[in-house]
């Protein structure tokens, strides 16, 4: 077989780094979750700044960049987290339009700020399209290169790209910074739990966990949360905070046990026995994805209301990057 | 009926706190009218055992009007429930070495370290020894009440009265492993793992039959990687080490082929004879 032309090879894969668009819906009734980008907002600028459509896939590097070797020219672009790009060890600009020659190796310095960088190359990642989508679940083994985290070695191919100007970026003024609020709507099994114990959810200040991947991310330091006596329903379960297993929102926040609050991001288990307290709007989904383990977090509550207004100012706001690199 | 918001893109809807056969079908019923009525703006639409959720894009519908939308198809699920479904024989490995393996290395997890999940779900549901409890397992067919938690995988529920339901606890903490095509329990449900990974239910066993496959390289699953829908009944048969070999090759070689008929349900009749509806649903799939 020939060697494709335009390929970049994965020299070093950094801590969890996965080949990643705009995600997959349609199947999640047989539990294949959307996946795509946690952070959708950077990756679709990633793809902009380097002439790609949005939806083109990219690579999502978290809290460790990979060291990535080109063989061919491309253009390529690094938004998100905070992780200064180094094209053969010299530090570059984020979310600006680099120039890269073949042979050349771009690599990452530390993390300053958030957690997951999104590498947008031009021409996009051309992985298979496996049910509408080139996103990795590596859960189920499905899309991405090989259905896994990239390792040291592996091959991607690049599609065609579109020329663009070099030096390019996005006003900082357009670049979405992590606010440690998660806005979230409560219901589903709210009832479960005492008005008390509600309010002291919103009122305690959180910590990101440990265990934060694409599945969830857990936070703890709260306190636990105090449920409703009942009689358990035939095939709830014992413990009170089990439910007869229901589908999963994205964004939706369960609380096993009452202690710690779990947040199902992109790679969502998509049912359960855990009753959920409310869910995360969809205009907050994006922050969740910077947010790095030991960081502090609040919930704050709001209303359908409120939860549309913030999706109209992030549709504002992803008017104007698009504007901004029209 | 119970509405509620998960956020603004989800409209989950409870059918019953509890589970049952009813909750399960009127959940399946009005899902069906739900994809029927081709409501704009409605994007996922999943039936789980006594509940169900859409997603669905505000931008294209007002969150309330789909309320509106979806309240006035309530009576759906309300009509005597009748399914044209399929029924699928899958053979099961009880008490197999690699469950069993698995099991031992994680019984500081379990509520009875000195009994093998079998033999402490077979004495909590009041069976007499672990062969029993196996012929309740296998006699009588089981629902697929939800697909999900993972890729592929199934949730089941017994097609038997309340009281003749096995029901088990989970472990008391999740194991980290469970093999592939593991036959769990949980609750009152069955699960069969699509999947290696993390898992909290009673292990009975494992099936050759392979149920999920990204690759689209097993001979059933080229046409679409997924092989359960909500609604197919499942049938377990229980087979020795030999057959269960045997069937690892077929499926290896490209050669195995699940027994799998189309049948007519009627919850009704269902409801009126639960025996003699299991025995005629066998009938369709051995005749």
């Amino acid at each position: 077989m020939a060697e494709p032309e335009s390929t970049i090879e994965i020299v070093k894969p950094g801590l969890s780094t996965t080949v990643q668009d705009l995600g997959r819906p349609g199947y999640y009734h047989l539990g294949i979750p959307l996946s795509g980008a946690m952070d959708r907002e950077s990756l679709i600028a990633a793809n902009l700044l380097v002439g790609n459509d949005e939806g083109a896939a990219g690579l999502e590097a978290v809290f460790l960049g990979p060291e990535i070797r080109f063989a061919a020219d491309a253009t390529v672009a690094v938004t998100g987290a905070d992780m200064p790009p180094k094209l053969d060890g010299v530090e570059q600009p984020g979310w600006t339009a680099l120039s890269v020659r073949s042979g050349q190796v771009l690599s990452f310095g530390f993390l300053k700020a958030g957690a997951r960088a999104s590498i947008a190359v031009s021409g996009g990642i051309d992985v298979p399209v496996v049910l509408g989508s080139r996103a990795t679940y590596a859960l189920g083994a499905l899309g991405g290169h090989e259905g896994r985290a990239l390792k040291a070695g592996d091959r991607l191919r690049l599609g065609r790209g579109r020329p663009v100007g070099e030096g390019r970026n996005l006003p900082a003024a357009l670049r979405r910074k992590a606010e440690p609020v998660l806005r979230m709507l409560p219901g589903l099994y709210d009832h479960r739990v005492t008005g008390e114990a509600t309010e002291r959810f919103f009122a305690d200040p959180w910590k990101v966990a440990p265990e934060a991947d694409r599945i969830g991310y857990r936070f703890r330091g709260g306190h636990p949360l105090d449920f409703v006596p009942r009689e358990p329903p035939f095939g709830a379960g014992s413990d009170p905070s089990n439910i007869v297993d229901s589908c999963y929102p994205y964004g939706s926040i369960q609380v096993p046990g009452g202690t710690e609050p779990i947040v199902l991001h992109r790679d969502a288990v998509s049912g359960g026995g855990y009753f959920m307290i409310g869910t995360v709007i969809a205009a907050d989904m994006d922050l969740i994805g910077q947010l790095q383990p030991h960081q502090p977090v609040h919930f704050a509550r709001t209303d359908m209301a409120g939860a549309l207004a913030a999706r109209r100012e992030t549709a504002e706001r992803l008017a104007r990057i698009r504007d901004a690199l029209a | 009926m119970r509405y509620t918001f998960g956020g603004d893109e989800h409209v989950f809807v409870e059918v019953d706190e509890a589970m049952s056969l009813e909750a399960f079908f009127r959940s399946l019923s009005i899902t069906n009218a739900v994809r029927d009525s081709r409501i704009r703006g409605v994007t996922e639409i999943c039936p789980a055992n006594a509940s169900f959720q859409i997603k669905f894009d505000p931008d294209l519908i007002a969150p309330d009007d789909l309320l509106g939308e979806l309240k006035s198809l309530e009576g759906a699920g309300a009509g005597g429930a009748e399914l044209k479904t399929r029924i699928i024989e899958m053979p099961v490995f009880y008490d197999d070495p690699w469950t069993r393996e698995t099991l031992m290395r994680f019984r500081e997890r379990h509520q009875d370290p000195g009994a093998t999940d079998l033999e402490y779900t077979a004495r909590i549901n009041g069976y007499p020894d672990v062969p029993s409890l196996i012929a309740a397992h296998a006699g009588s067919p089981w629902f697929v009440s939800m697909v999900g938690f993972v890729a592929g995988l199934p949730f089941l529920y017994q097609m038997v009265e309340r009281d003749k339901q096995i029901q088990a606890p989970k472990y008391l903490r999740p194991r980290t492993d469970t093999p592939k095509l593991t036959i769990g329990h949980g609750g009152c449900f069955g699960a069969i793992y699509s999947v290696r990974g993390a898992g909290g239910y009673q292990m009975f066993g494992i099936t050759p039959m392979p149920i999920y496959d990204p690759a689209q390289e097993i001979s059933y699953l080229r046409d679409f990687m997924v092989l359960f829908r909500p609604g197919d009944i499942v049938k377990f048969r229980p087979v020795g080490r030999d057959a269960y070999d045997a069937a690892v090759q077929e499926v290896e070689a490209g050669r195995f082929s699940p027994l799998i008929r189309e049948v007519d349900f009627s919850l009704a009749a269902f409801q009126a004879d639960p025996t003699g509806t299991n025995a005629a649903l066998l009938g369709v799939l051995h005749g």
